[in-house]
């Protein structure tokens, strides 16, 4: 059998390829699936921000974005189901160092794992939160969630949503979060600049990134593929410093995104040195040392 | 500030001297929350943690505290929590995470009566099963019970060494009445002391495999941030640590994960015996119920029965050849537990039919008293 000459060099490299574990590519995400784009924001956030990643660590629970943890080619955990917070806590707690990133959905976030959540916002545990909301169960195929909108269809609500969903910008908020976004997926500039903004940020940031989920959200309530990008593009209302109690999702009114809130105060590892390990405290700890 | 090994001669609660175990062990993180019989391991972790640089943080529930026991392993640092049965119902799932990526941690579960809520302030053994079985899949544990509070300050050195060596979650399977009850303890020099730790990783970052085992069929372990860009996952994976969904590759991490332990047994199983060489009873008990029985055999040769004891120190991996033996030559099994029958079963497994097993159970709430031990002696045999 004749050989086929190899006249191509080698293919070209994408350019967040080096954070990428491509030999486990492809991915298991849907096609029109949103959170590859998100992934692609927080990676190109990673490599912008300047910080050291090596030792940066993304850290994801269970689920379609839960998976993200298995294509970054950093120190990466896939945790158990709403538990990649506390795990990543553990983390940091152990060697205060590490950059560390939470990359999770809403399901696993704000359902199973919401206790985490609000308490480590609370604790000012430094992190950054990336919550990719595609408002149901994307992987079990299309269960309603804590962020499906009322009346919305899914697998466990045939007839419609009973529940009203969670405003994620204002629990973050209200439980503590030093920073606070949300975009959508289409809106990738800003998200990226954002999540850089996050990283870069001492204490508990969260951003919301909403992304479609077109065949087990969409194909339910009547949305095609494109849609939902329609309605990110049509519904958006930029609102900085937006009030976080005005933030519910309704896509008739419109989708308010945008940074909330952004704000100082010490973290868990700053007040923990300052009261039970005075030795490890470094001079000029804004907060602590005045 | 106090130094990690507290040299010197003391009267302490088990509890107490289980946290200065793993102090002296190297434990610098504890993740907890609080629940009777267990939490003064926590408030002594709370202050003296910070003694030594380490790390002491009340999270919002089991579950979270389990999470924070492996990340912060997988931050470099030796960690553990301590619980009750409510408690370490709510741990198992992250139990299970910690075996599947092969995790060092240490586990406490002062026991208490149960089921549910059931008897905060009063002893139990009758969480031996959940230790073994808890967590869903098959899998191999380690699970160790003291008997006192010298022992325990011992055996959480050990316990953390065992999990340190075969990279697992290892149990202390201690009950409210070791961890309440204040007894002298000798804390010795820390030079005296041996101390494991994980085994490291040599060689080029780019190619290690982080489940690759070693020679003892254990993988070296690295850190987060140390540039080796590890995936630790919770999905069967390969020697890699990459998910794969085949059947040859669940078969291979199985073997990984229950080899390490099955083929190293002789240097993880410990066990404990009074007069039992030319014993024709043996009974077979653990950790405070060990002492009551330890009496009741010393009372049964007064009266001329040749009853011995063997005491289980390591409960899990569970030491059936010893049991098989034994059952060759001896005339019966007792086993004496605060539960109504489960290292019983085992014992009856391991005896194979071969000689007459009883138990001498309590459903929860007390010790077990002597004179029941010595009744069973004289009445059954």
């Amino acid at each position: 059998m004749q050989e086929i000459p190899v006249t191509s060099k080698k293919q070209p490299c994408h350019p967040l390829d080096d954070l990428i574990r491509t030999d486990r590519i492809p991915h298991i995400w849907c096609p029109g699936c949103g959170i590859g784009t998100v992934f692609s924001a927080c990676l190109a956030a990673l490599k912008g921000s300047g910080i050291n990643l090596r030792k940066t660590v993304m850290v994801s629970g269970i689920g379609c974005s839960g998976r993200a943890a298995g294509y970054v080619k950093l120190d990466s955990f896939h945790t158990t189901h709403g538990r990649a917070i506390p795990f990543a806590t553990g983390l940091k707690l152990a060697n205060p160092e590490l950059n560390i990133v939470v990359f999770s959905g809403d399901g696993d976030l704000f359902a199973i794992g919401g206790n985490h959540f609000i308490h480590a916002a609370r604790r000012n545990m430094d992190m950054t939160v990336i919550c990719v909301n595609n408002l149901n169960y994307g992987m079990t195929g299309g269960q309603v969630a804590a962020t499906t909108p009322y009346l919305a269809k899914s697998t466990t609500t045939p007839m419609g949503n009973p529940e009203t969903p969670f405003n994620l910008p204002l629990m973050a908020y209200a439980c503590g979060a030093t920073y606070v976004a949300r975009w959508t997926m289409l809106h990738t500039r800003d998200l990226t600049d954002s999540i850089t903004e996050a990283i870069c940020k001492k204490g508990f940031s969260f951003i919301e990134a909403l992304s479609p989920c077109p065949v087990n959200y969409g194909r339910r309530n009547k949305q095609k593929p494109l849609d939902m990008l329609k309605l990110y593009q049509e519904k958006a209302i930029i609102k900085n410093d937006a009030d976080p109690s005005t933030l519910d999702i309704d896509f008739e009114k419109g989708i308010i995104l945008g940074k909330f809130v952004d704000l100082d105060r010490p973290t868990f590892i700053e007040h923990y040195d300052k009261i039970y390990r005075p030795s490890r405290l470094q001079e000029n700890v804004p907060g602590l040392n005045s | 500030m106090k130094p990690a090994v507290l040299t010197g001669e003391y009267f302490m609660t088990g509890d107490v001297a289980c946290a200065e175990g793993a102090l002296a062990a190297g434990c610098r993180f504890f993740g907890g929350y609080p629940i009777t019989p267990a939490t003064e391991i926590a408030e002594r972790m709370a202050i003296r943690l910070s003694h030594v640089d380490g790390c002491f943080i009340q999270m919002e529930d089991e579950i979270g505290a389990m999470a924070a026991v492996l990340g912060a392993s997988w931050g470099g640092v030796k960690s553990m929590t301590a619980t009750s049965g409510p408690g370490f119902s709510l741990m198992m799932e992250n139990i299970g995470l910690g075996i599947c990526t092969e995790t060092p941690c240490v586990v406490v579960n002062v026991q208490r009566g149960g089921p549910s809520t059931g008897l905060p302030t009063h002893g139990a053994q009758s969480d031996m099963m959940q230790a073994r079985w808890g967590s869903h899949g098959h899998y191999e544990i380690i699970a160790i019970a003291p008997s006192s509070p010298q022992e325990i300050f011992y055996l959480t050195i050990t316990a953390f060494n065992l999990s340190e060596k075969y990279r697992l979650p290892v149990l202390i399977m201690t009950d409210e009445i070791i961890g309440h009850m204040s007894e002298k303890v000798i804390i010795p020099e820390a030079k005296l002391l041996e101390i494991v730790s994980r085994p490291r990783p040599k060689g080029r970052k780019d190619r290690f495999k982080p489940f690759a085992p070693g020679p003892n069929g254990v993988a070296p372990m690295p850190a987060a941030g140390e540039g080796y860009n590890l995936h630790i996952t919770g999905l069967t994976h390969d020697e890699k640590g990459y998910p794969v969904m085949a059947v040859e590759t669940q078969t291979e991490m199985m073997a990984r994960i229950t080899e390490k332990i099955q083929k190293n047994l002789d240097d993880i199983i410990r066990t404990d015996s009074f007069l039992l060489d030319d014993a024709e009873i043996v009974v077979v008990s653990y950790g405070v119920s060990a002492r009551t029985s330890m009496a009741a055999v010393a009372e049964a040769r007064k009266l001329g029965i040749k009853a011995g004891l063997l005491r289980l120190v390591t409960i899990w991996p569970f030491p059936e050849d010893q049991i098989r033996k034994l059952a060759d030559r001896v005339k019966g099994f007792v086993t004496v537990e605060i539960n109504l029958g489960q290292i019983h079963r085992e014992v009856e497994r391991c005896a194979g039919g071969k000689v007459p097993i009883f138990l001498v159970g309590h459903p929860g709430g007390t010790i077990i008293h002597p004179d029941s031990v010595v009744k069973m002696l004289k009445e059954a045999f």
